[in-house]
């Protein structure tokens, strides 16, 4: 639907990081390293990440099975995870399948 | 002022949430008070009006020191006597409303004398451990702050005043909040380490009945409704303390008391270190969807800075959990007053004997420290079972 593909690239990881500063007011977005797992650079714990995991449950409209929060526990993953998962056209945010 | 941990002896009024004529309920946070372990909201366990604010915000005072007059359905009472907080919780069953002072561990100015806001004259300086660090990490020269605490201490909230901060109470914890954490997980432990005689007791358990029984409960909910594992881990052992009363309750002058609830403290992490252990209160009696969501919301104001008064002072036994892929297990420390405490290892998977045979199983490590002046292993192994056996039948839960 959108008329620019190369923008909802970009914002699924800024998506991501709004919904991971909302879980955890103390860290610093501009910190995330993408390659590493939430829980070793920023003591990620399971509710940290059972927090995260239903914030990206309400925002991107998709189920999350348990066993796949391991693929949610870093940036890089956690963004691939979405794409593998949430349909192109709602990955950019500005619309969700209610 | 209420006792809002064992070791605390005072604590300095921050702010009033009510004035005179105020009608509070039961729960209403009415005031803000500062200890080392940060900000505190100390809520009202009455209903009733408040008649007369009598301590100002920026004292320091000790435990037991009235803090307002409080005109109740009963009669009137005062906010902040040690008598009406242990009627919810007794932090120290017997404390006295003047300081207490049990075997205490000195570094606190002895607060005996009436609050005074003068400064100190001929007098070496002194300043609370979290004011220093306040000051260090404000760049607050503590030569020209005057203090304001008993005996001219310098606070924490002579510091934010010099620095001239405004912000108050709803920030996350600085690297001040962290020292004065650090402080109080020191006071604490040493004192725990210093009087109670601890003893070690460890049960490993095959895991895979709670494992699988909550994999499938989950599978029906949607991700917002789901549990944690540390919550059933919680209501196993808030219901084994129901059973086993020689682990739950304080060890004060008289000895032991028992508690007849069972609130059950839960160590939560501090993002960058320290930890606190504040309360569920009857645990033992919550379904697990709303322990679930009492820890959730525990933990984020935990680490916002937002507890409350009846969750900070009264936990009757706390239990610490390593959560994924931690260590095998835990040898927690006793937090004083209280009589015990439960670890919990992360659940490995490891061999396991399952009618004769090998076989790989999520294994989980169940530690527990307990007050030899109370109770021996025998009745600790017996407590340790009926906690693995809870975890066994997590459908009774």
């Amino acid at each position: 639907m959108s008329d620019t593909p190369a923008a909802p690239a970009a914002s699924v990881e800024s998506r991501i990081l709004t919904l991971l500063v909302g879980v955890a007011p103390d860290i610093d977005p501009q910190s995330v390293r993408p390659e590493l797992d939430f829980r070793d650079q920023f003591d990620f714990d399971s509710m940290d990440l059972f927090n995260f995991a239903a914030a990206l449950h309400q925002s991107f409209g998709i189920d999350i099975p348990e066993r796949d929060y391991r693929q949610l526990a870093g940036l890089a993953k956690c963004a691939a995870y979405l794409r593998q998962k949430v349909p192109a056209d709602l990955l950019s945010g500005a619309a969700r399948s209610a | 002022m209420p006792s809002l941990g064992a070791d605390m002896e005072a604590g300095t009024l921050v702010e009033w949430r009510v004035q005179p004529g105020s009608r509070v309920h039961r729960g209403d946070v009415v005031a803000l008070v500062e200890t080392e372990k940060g900000i505190i909201d100390i809520e009202s366990f009455e209903e009733g009006v408040i008649k007369v604010l009598s301590v100002q915000p920026g004292t320091r005072v000790p435990v037991g020191t009235p803090l307002a007059l409080f005109e109740g359905e009963p009669a009137a009472k005062t906010i902040g006597d040690a008598r009406v907080v242990a009627e919810a919780a007794p932090p120290l069953p017997t404390a006295p409303p003047a300081p207490a002072v049990p075997v205490s561990v000195g570094a606190e100015p002895s607060a005996r004398s009436a609050p005074v806001t003068k400064p100190t004259v001929g007098r070496a300086r002194r300043v609370s451990p979290a004011a220093r660090a306040r000051a260090a990490a404000a760049g607050v020269d503590l030569a020209a702050v005057q203090g304001t605490g008993p005996q001219g201490v310098i606070t924490l909230q002579d510091v934010e005043r010099a620095a001239a901060t405004t912000s108050r109470g709803g920030a996350p914890p600085t690297s001040a909040g962290r020292a004065g954490i650090r402080n109080a997980i020191a006071a604490s432990m040493s004192r725990a380490k210093r009087e109670i005689p601890h003893y070690y007791l460890q049960l490993a358990m095959d895991f895979h009945a709670a494992a699988s029984w909550l994999e499938a409960f989950n599978q029906t909910r949607p991700v917002p409704e789901r549990v944690l594992t540390s919550v059933l881990l919680i209501k196993a052992a808030a219901r084994a303390a129901a059973e086993k009363p020689g682990f739950n309750g304080y060890f004060g002058p008289a000895g032991f008391e028992p508690a007849t609830s069972v609130h059950l403290g839960v160590a939560i992490a501090l993002r960058g270190g320290g930890l606190v252990a504040p309360a569920i209160l009857d645990a033992n009696q919550k379904p697990i969807t709303t322990i679930m969501r009492e820890l959730q919301d525990l933990v984020g104001r935990v680490r916002a800075g937002h507890m409350r008064s009846t969750e900070i002072g009264s936990a009757t036994l706390t239990v610490t959990s390593l959560g994924d892929e931690g260590a095998d297990a835990v040898y927690p420390i006793i937090y004083p007053p209280q009589v015990a405490i439960v670890g919990f290892g992360s659940v490995l998977e490891r061999p396991w004997v399952v009618e004769g045979r090998v076989e790989a199983r999520p294994v989980l490590n169940l530690t527990l420290a307990a007050d030899h002046r109370v109770t021996d292993g025998r009745q600790g192994a017996q407590f340790l079972a009926r906690i693995r056996d809870w975890l066994s039948r997590p459908g009774d839960l």
